[in-house]
């Protein structure tokens, strides 16, 4: 079970990441950013901890929680994309409908929960918007004894924050590409125009967290 | 399980699948990959992490209606849908296939297309088309130039042509400056998927004038 100290921890940590790279100072850092990533990090670690609490415990507490801090993002999201709002209203309590029935397939080892609500955000894109179908990979689930451990679970969740702080640092310019890709208003010739993606070591995490989850799965 | 594969996708392949703007028949491609491919796996989970900031980092949210939480909650007590039963294993087949297929390789409704090459069209959205294509050991499919982008993934056997040798798990893209003519290996019937935004057109005369009929 989760406790509070767990939650405490994992903060810690989290503030310890973004603290130490500040100090560094390899770049000129803006305070504002900093301390953005700082207790956006906090957060994303609780919704860690929500998720869980929805998977073992059926909390509606904690589901209300993510609803209204998700909910809205979700459904500016499917606006952005060329839905109307009353569609979009319904989409977005559908997703959120399947993050409840999906929390036992959350691994946060592997993806934060903003990350887990875009894909299901997307997909329902692809199936509401554009009346499409959506193969998937795969899946490659932890067994219902077997969880990632809990140091994969923090360092996975402080490279997504390292992700964002680069992406905010990004100019200007290139950052509205990235948006405008991933709201599907770019063509897929000017999506092959636009590269460097700041991804940083996200990736060799993510990979780690994908040999780890084969290993425990043979 | 995927240190052998040496041909890959491209990075904006994979940023385009997680931004969801693909064609289905592409979509196919990529989520039959990376059921084989860690190393692409891990890069379009980066990819989903990029869409997690863009979700989160919105500028403006859209306030939900008064009553969506309590919807939502009844939404949740209809229970969930019933998750599609696994169809099997198989070991040419991934599961995004599988369910294409309805079934393992034996499903496969082939339909030849000339000296022992057979395909099967899958069912997608028509902007683009996704096929298999089953070539007998040591055999070749006709000399052919692309309008668009073909891609072709090895599911069985291997092949090799101008480029190099393709095995299961890896990827040839072809783009239109590419004439190609793949020979599957001696060893073993080759089965890919193919898919492709475009029609491809064959350079010998028969080929040329069956391929409209055959949407090859």
């Amino acid at each position: 079970m989760f406790t509070e100290i767990d939650t405490v921890a994992v903060e810690d940590v989290a503030a310890q990441a973004v603290a130490s790279r500040a100090g560094r100072g390899m770049k000129r850092t803006k305070e504002k950013s900093v301390n953005g990533s700082k207790s956006n990090g906090t957060v994303k670690c609780e919704w860690v901890v929500h998720v869980k609490r929805i998977r073992e415990a059926q909390d509606q507490a904690a589901f209300a929680e993510l609803f209204r801090h998700f909910a809205p993002r979700v459904k500016a999201f499917l606006i952005r994309s060329g839905s109307d709002a009353t569609l979009a209203e319904e989409c977005a309590q559908e997703v959120m409908a399947t993050l409840w029935h999906k929390a036992h397939l959350f691994d946060p080892s592997r993806a934060t929960v903003s990350t887990w609500v875009f894909t299901i955000a997307r997909n329902k894109r692809i199936d509401a918007l554009r009346k499409q179908r959506r193969p998937e990979p795969e899946e490659l689930t932890w067994g219902p004894e077997a969880e990632p451990e809990q140091e994969d679970v923090i360092a996975l969740q402080q490279e997504t924050v390292q992700l964002r702080t680069a992406l905010l640092e990004l100019p200007q310019a290139q950052r509205e590409l990235i948006e405008k890709a991933y709201f599907g208003d770019l063509s897929h010739r000017e999506i092959a125009s636009q590269t460097g993606l700041p991804l940083g070591t996200i990736k060799s995490r993510i990979r780690l967290a994908l040999d780890r989850l084969r290993h425990a799965m043979n | 399980m995927s240190n052998k594969i040496k041909h890959h996708l491209t990075d904006n392949l994979l940023m385009s699948y997680a931004a969801g703007t693909l064609p289905e028949a592409f979509d196919l491609m990529v989520a039959t990959h990376l059921s084989l491919c860690d190393h692409c796996r891990a890069r379009t989970e980066s990819f989903d992490a990029v869409g997690g900031h863009i979700l989160e980092d919105q500028v403006e949210a859209s306030p939900m209606a008064a009553d969506a939480l309590a919807a939502t909650m009844a939404l949740i007590a209809q229970g969930a849908q019933t998750p599609k039963a696994a169809l099997g294993r198989c070991s040419v087949l991934p599961a995004p296939l599988r369910d294409y297929v309805g079934g393992d390789v034996s499903s496969i409704r082939w339909k030849p297309i000339g000296m022992g090459v057979k395909q099967a069209i899958l069912p997608t959205t028509r902007e683009a088309t996704a096929r298999l294509l089953f070539i007998p050991a040591g055999a070749a499919v006709p000399d052919h130039g692309h309008k668009g982008i073909e891609l072709t993934m090895v599911l069985q056997g291997a092949f090799s042509d101008e480029v190099d040798h393709f095995a299961r798990g890896d990827v040839e893209i072809a783009d239109e400056d590419l004439e190609h003519t793949p020979v599957a290996d001696m060893s073993e019937d080759c089965i890919c998927l193919a898919v492709t935004d475009a029609p491809l057109r064959f350079n010998s005369l028969i080929p040329r004038l069956v391929q409209p009929f055959l949407r090859i």
